[in-house]
């Protein structure tokens, strides 16, 4: 068996009193590409910032490359894929710096950015398809545009482990296309991606493994192994989304 | 007609310009993207306490001030890391103990100091000695070379704290850093631009540079060339006018942004049309 990524020993998080996660066990193989599936307040979110010591652990043990998380010292092989930057509309910030960025490390501090560095942004931008507009403003480019920059700052970052929050969200056919082709090269090259997302349809012949989150109340996994998911935790999980829907309040003005 | 080089204060007050007409924007450019674009009006405040505890005490403004001020930037992120929804009180009262206390140690202070508190509020042109330009100095280079070293984690801090954190940058600590450097960037400002405004110079070129940038580098040096031209004009045009430097540097760079604003909408609608 390959080497274990990343390590979850019975987990548990509560925010306020309320258990988010509970009682999760995972472990991730290297080169396994797994999509973390569930409905909203499931905990996905909250998995994916504890794998990242963005968020302090209730109980139990999270372990990188068999090193417990608070003495890892290797964060340069993991890299985090956020749905958007933060703080976008203030400063213009290039797309050539937004990739450059990801390679930014306190171990880098003392010295320029190497030409292998830069070789591998520039790659990473071919990659993705965005070298022409590397000198422009991340702001001027389409929301699909966006977030393939910031997957381009990861593989930048030559990153053993890819960590993606809902890449295809929101982004149109053409858009998820290009995208799916992207992890399927990611894949190929034997990175471990651990992906959360609504929509495995447009990624489901990528996936090793999906895991379900927030289907029953005392154990967060419902489900752990191959796709496909089994249609009744895949039910609840619309059922879910449907139950949220109908509680929307109604748009005035966009009745067909 | 005499040139203002012929006198002695004046050109020490011009290097004073210089260097903070160099080094508020590099520093204002992070405050800016961290969107705390009112943290060094805060610092302003706490050091003007610190001016104020010199007069008492009779010890020297600039380490004095530069003490309060450094104290009172780990105390702003102290506040503003603990607690998310009261931050914004502490802060507040945190400035306005700071001019108030400026204020009273002033006045309690033997002498005329409350009156000289005056130069230190607005900036004054004939108040740089030889030995502060050497303290300045020592200050402004300090900053320059901070920022070699850890411009880079800085940016990566205000881009996206959670990746930066992904990649093993110490965001608390870079956060504090940041108020550090304000702190001293409000320091080599007191004297020439004034505590109430050197603020302004740290924003308002930064403000007007991304007016027309397409990145954050050109944003720092476009911001930079329009903090120079602010200070020096605006100090060469208060000694002509006589009025305080601080309002004329101030002045001056609210009209480059007020230009620049005015340019990037034409530019701005090219671009769209090229895209």
């Amino acid at each position: 068996m390959s080497e274990t990524v990343i390590g979850i020993e019975r987990l548990c998080v509560e925010f306020d009193g309320e258990h988010v996660l509970e009682d999760v066990t995972i472990d991730i193989h290297a080169g396994d590409f797994i999509a973390l599936l569930g409905p909203n307040g499931s905990g996905k979110t909250t998995l994916i910032r504890a794998i990242l010591d963005l968020q302090p652990l209730g109980h139990g043990r999270i372990s990188l490359f068999g090193v417990p998380q608070k003495r890892f010292k290797r964060w340069d092989r993991i890299a985090l894929v956020p749905q958007r930057l933060p703080g976008a509309s203030s400063i213009p910030v290039s797309v050539w710096e937004t990739v450059m960025s990801g390679s930014i490390t306190p171990q880098t501090r003392w010295r320029p950015f190497s030409r292998s560095e830069k070789r591998a942004a520039t790659k990473a931008l071919h990659d993705v398809d965005l070298w022409d507009r590397r000198r422009d403003r991340l702001d001027a480019l389409s929301g699909g545009q966006q977030r393939r920059v910031l997957v381009a700052r990861a593989l930048a970052s030559n990153a053993d482990v890819l960590v993606m929050d809902e890449p295809t969200a929101g982004l149109d056919a053409a858009n998820v296309a290009a995208l799916s082709r992207l992890l399927a090269e990611l894949k190929q090259a034997g990175k471990t991606v651990l992906v959360v997302t609504h929509e495995l349809d447009d990624i489901e012949h990528l996936v090793t493994r999906a895991i379900v989150l927030g289907t029953s109340k005392d154990r967060s996994i419902g489900y752990d192994g191959p796709p496909p998911v089994p249609n009744h935790l895949a039910h609840d999980h619309h059922h879910h989304h449907d139950a949220i829907i109908d509680q929307a309040p109604p748009v005035v003005g966009m009745q067909p | 007609m005499m040139s203002i080089l012929d006198f002695d204060f004046m050109r020490r007050a011009l290097v004073a310009a210089a260097m903070i007409g160099l080094i508020a924007p590099l520093i204002g450019v992070f405050l800016v993207q961290r969107r705390l674009a009112l943290l060094g009006d805060g610092m302003g405040h706490v050091a003007l306490m610190g001016v104020g505890l010199a007069f008492l005490l009779g010890t020297a403004p600039i380490p004095t001030a530069m003490v309060t001020a450094v104290i009172g930037a780990f105390l702003i992120e102290f506040i503003r890391h603990r607690s998310r929804t009261a931050g914004d009180v502490a802060l507040a009262l945190l400035f306005y103990g700071g001019i108030a206390g400026g204020v009273l140690f002033a006045s309690l202070a033997p002498g005329r100091a409350s009156s000289s508190l005056n130069s230190y509020l607005f900036g004054s042109l004939s108040t740089v000695a030889a030995s502060d330009l050497w303290a300045l100095g020592a200050l402004a280079i300090c900053v320059l070379a901070i920022l070699a070293v850890f411009g880079r984690e800085l940016f990566a801090v205000s881009l996206d704290p959670d990746v930066a954190r992904v990649q093993g940058i110490r965001v608390q600590a870079m956060s504090t850093l940041l108020a550090i450097l304000a702190a001293i960037v409000v320091v080599v400002g007191m004297r020439v631009v004034g505590l109430l405004l050197v603020s302004a110079i740290m924003i308002v070129p930064v403000a007007a540079a991304q007016q027309i940038s397409r990145s954050f580098r050109s944003t720092a040096a476009i911001a930079v060339v329009i903090g120079l031209i602010a200070s020096l004009a605006g100090l060469t045009g208060s000694f002509y006018v006589e009025v305080p430097p601080g309002p004329a540097i101030v002045i001056l760079a609210l009209a480059c942004f007020a230009v620049l604003a005015l340019v990037a909408v034409p530019v701005r609608r090219r671009r769209l049309d090229i895209a």
